[in-house]
């Protein structure tokens, strides 16, 4: 059985040549979460947007493949591979506002995307979108669907997008901080909700977080980023127990814990970070010694 | 015990809603905060919680006198300044201080780094030494002396956020009100920032208000917690009783809220029933 | 990182070509005695309709031609240039002074002060302009200064509402709350932490009235309502060159196309000045 998504050693620049992905390479089995972790400028969202086909134009790929369930994006026309990744993907967004037109109401936005891009019909879609309002536990559809997007609350927005994201049976999510917006409380239910879904539909999930907290509850694979370069791939439960690469380790030290306040909050060691100088220094040279 | 900094008396702010404003005549008012009571001891760090919507934002807000309440009293240093008007509030600006959460809209962009710390000197009577003393609080702060003539744009994040402390302790000022000044930033660079502030606010004895909605950043840098929802106290404590023995049930749910970087399967399954 | 980057921009060509061009007519109506090849004002029948230099029957010193009285049309437009240039100078640094500092106002202190203005605004806006400044000159009188007057009275609302809606944005900005807690009083904070911020626009926008001062100028002239009509104005060659069309479109053509590029290169100055003036990326 193939992978849900394959990449292999995908590079991409900007304009100026500067690298913002050092030869990505990660693996998804259908119906796995992978948490992408990583500070800002550390790529994770940009990987997510090349997934979905959607950089801005600024960025170009140099070098790797991407595949969806053996599919080679790359050898597909641009039609077809747009088509290829609206039918067997989604995306939660961070800001659920934005991500919402705040001039329609909710349930046209809803079922557009299932009538344009499957095909079906506007009973089967406003049936399919109902079934998911429900499984997002939102209890009242009907005034939800009638509703402007300013009218409901940061959570109940988040929910009506994950509703919307599940909606259309993708084989791949990809999660980009979809609770980094919301209060803690909200991020739990929203959290939950995300893990409920994803058990039921099988699908697989690419979780983009800066929260090494939210990787630990929500994630079976972990891919740690620092300046667009995986530095460490691993079993999440592996990873907390033993984090290899200093980077991890100083993350994990950097990160609050109010169970043990004094040994959290540490600041990144110099030497980690001339570490990692040295590492991109080194992925680069050998780069730019390949390709000229 | 030493007479509190601050004290704090039924304490009620309202705004006007500007969504239910109706097309001709004023906005109507919501409460926001509804009777708030409470002391902030002098030279401790007080952290202030909660969710969004609980009011501590126009808490911090109302003690530096941004805002005018509608009502009670915000006894500083025995002086009631809840309703002084703006002039007889300008001596005390020096005493009140603020760093804010996004340094970036807190640094006007047009100004060099040493013209936005300066100005709280210059506006305060201490014009004298300018150089030396934006020096100084460069130096305190962490940040090298070069940076004196950049702009904000040529700063990250972490930059920015000290230099917004060192224009705020610039004055040394009795009191210091840090709203959710490292949720913008980077984890590794937010434990710099408090890293910083912890060690800046011990040595000067400042009394700080800390203003976050993240309760492992406050257990590591407070002596005492006030929790906040929907615009009135929870619950408010010493930092170490409220962590280990949180009273409320929310002050719970709030803790129980927190991912914690480390494996627990059960954290997602629904609650089991009491 | 990106944000964190100086831009330096390099002057580009369209800064170039509008500032080249406005250099160009200025420098002309300025020395206009000087570098005028003819008086403007001498007729000569004999001359009447010389077509301009590359055509036949064209006579050497009157390169674009005459008009049906037998005036120097590059002449005219040199001195012509020279009304146009007061008039945009004059009228729009007017409109500025007014419409940003009553914009400022309302924008930065809000409340009573922006209602008031607002309305002030929202009415003037309703009078067709055209046809206000064909009144105002009218109960005025003609001449020049009442021509500017004009303008600047029409005019002041674009540079108070843009300018209002930039201070309202700034006024959201932490960093005027900082000033506040510095102890600054709120006048100081508007002319230290907002003014400084709106100034890019207001440069542009001041570029751009200049080139919409130069129209109206040349509208009302061309309705007769501008200067005595001795005096050459652009509005003026081109209400007279409409008459002869026929016998002589270089008339026409000439004043049209200097009056076109002096607005467009009045809007481009503007808008290249903008970005010069912001090095900083928001």
């Amino acid at each position: 059985m193939s992978a849900c998504l394959d990449i292999t050693n995908l590079s991409a620049v900007l304009a100026n040549g500067q690298r913002v992905l050092r030869s990505v390479s990660l693996s998804l089995q259908p119906g796995e979460v992978r948490a992408l972790v990583g500070e800002s400028g550390a790529g994770k969202t940009m990987i997510g947007k090349a997934v979905l086909g959607v950089l801005p134009s600024s960025v170009r790929i140099v070098e790797g493949n991407m595949s969806l369930e053996g599919e080679d994006l790359g050898r597909l026309q641009p039609r077809a591979r747009r088509t290829l990744i609206g039918a067997r993907t989604a995306l939660i967004p961070q800001d659920p506002l934005t991500a919402l037109n705040p001039s329609r109401r909710i349930g046209p936005q809803m079922t557009d995307r299932l009538v344009r891009i499957l095909g079906w019909n506007g009973d089967k879609a406003d049936k399919r979108v109902r079934q998911l309002l429900d499984e997002v536990q939102i209890r009242d559809p009907d005034r939800v669907l009638k509703s402007y997007p300013h009218e409901l609350s940061g959570g109940m927005r988040q929910r009506v997008l994950i509703a919307a994201a599940f909606a259309a049976e993708p084989r791949l999510i990809v999660a980009d901080e979809p609770t980094t917006a919301l209060d803690v409380t909200v991020q739990k239910q929203i959290l939950r909700l995300i893990a409920d879904l994803q058990r039921e539909h099988g699908t697989a999930i690419l979780f983009v977080t800066h929260d090494l907290g939210v990787v630990a509850k929500i994630s079976q694979k972990v891919s740690v980023l620092y300046a667009g370069k995986v530095v460490e791939e691993a079993d999440t439960a592996r990873l907390f127990e033993a984090p290899l690469h200093p980077y991890t380790r100083a993350l994990m030290a950097a990160t609050p814990r109010y169970t043990d306040p004094f040994a959290s909050l540490k600041p990144v060691d110099e030497t980690v970070l001339a570490g990692l100088a040295a590492e991109i220094a080194a992925a680069d040279q050998t780069w730019r010694h390949l390709h000229g | 015990m030493a007479e509190p900094l601050f004290s704090v008396r039924g304490l009620k702010v309202a705004l006007p809603d500007m969504t239910r404003k109706p097309l001709i005549g004023r906005a109507p008012l919501v409460e926001i905060l509804k009777g708030l009571d409470f002391d902030l001891p002098r030279g401790s760090v007080t952290g202030i919680v909660g969710e969004s919507g609980s009011g501590k934002s126009t808490l911090g807000r109302a003690l530096v006198r941004l805002l005018e309440p509608s009502a009670g009293s915000i006894s500083f240093e025995g002086r009631d300044i809840a309703h002084l008007p703006e002039a007889e509030l300008r001596p005390l600006r020096r005493d009140l201080q603020m760093i804010f959460q996004d340094p970036m809209s807190s640094l006007n962009p047009r100004r060099t780094i040493a013209s936005i710390i300066a100005a709280p000197l210059r506006q305060n009577g201490l014009g004298d030494n300018l150089k030396t003393r934006v020096a100084e609080a460069l130096q305190r702060v962490g940040l090298p002396q070069s940076f004196a003539g950049r702009y904000r744009h040529q700063l990250s994040g972490g930059q920015r956020q000290r230099v917004g402390i060192a224009r705020a302790l610039a004055l040394s000022p009795k009191f210091v009100l840090a709203d959710e000044i490292v949720s913008g930033l980077d984890v590794s660079t937010q434990a710099q920032i408090l890293t910083l502030l912890e060690k800046l606010a011990a040595e000067m004895g400042l009394t700080v208000a800390f203003i976050s909605h993240d309760l492992s950043v406050i257990r590591r840098l407070c002596r005492q917690v006030i929790v906040m929802r929907e615009g009135r106290i929870v619950e408010a404590s010493a930092t170490d009783a409220l962590f280990e023995n949180p009273k409320e049930a929310y002050t719970r749910d709030l803790l129980a809220a927190i991912p914690l970087p480390e494996i627990d399967a059960d954290w997602l399954r629904p609650k089991a029933p009491a | 990182m990106d944000e964190a980057r100086i831009v330096r921009r390099g002057l580009g060509p369209r800064l170039w070509l509008a500032g080249g061009w406005l250099l160009l007519v200025l420098l002309a109506a300025i020395f206009a005695p000087l570098v005028a090849p003819q008086d403007p004002l001498a007729q000569d029948l004999m001359l009447e309709r010389l077509p301009p230099f590359w055509l036949d029957g064209a006579e050497p010193g009157y390169w674009l031609g005459t008009d049906s009285l037998g005036r120097d049309l590059l002449s005219r437009l040199i001195f012509g240039g020279r009304i146009a240039f007061i008039v945009a100078f004059a009228a729009a640094i007017a409109a500025c002074l007014v419409g940003s500092t009553l914009g400022l106002i309302a924008g930065y202190f809000g409340g009573w002060a922006d209602r008031i203005i607002s309305r002030i605004v929202d009415i003037w806006m309703a009078f067709p302009p055209v046809l206000f400044a064909i009144l105002l000159v009218a109960v005025l009188g003609t001449g020049l200064s009442s021509v500017i007057l004009a303008i600047a009275i029409i005019d002041w609302t674009r540079f108070c509402r843009v300018i209002r809606a930039e201070a309202m944005g700034q006024a959201r900005m932490d960093y005027v709350e900082n000033a506040r807690i510095a102890g600054y009083g709120r006048i100081g904070i508007m002319l230290r932490e907002v003014l400084p911020n709106v100034l890019p626009s207001i440069v542009a926008l001041l570029s751009l009235e200049m080139g919409i001062a130069v129209i109206v100028e040349a509208i009302l002239s061309f309705v007769n309502l501008s200067i005595s009509t001795d005096d050459p104005t652009w509005g003026g060659i081109i209400a007279e060159g409409r008459l002869s069309i026929h016998q002589a479109w270089w008339v026409l053509v000439f004043p049209l196309v200097t009056l076109i590029l002096t607005v467009l290169s009045f809007s481009q100055f503007g808008e290249a000045l903008k970005t010069r003036f912001d090095p900083v990326l928001r």
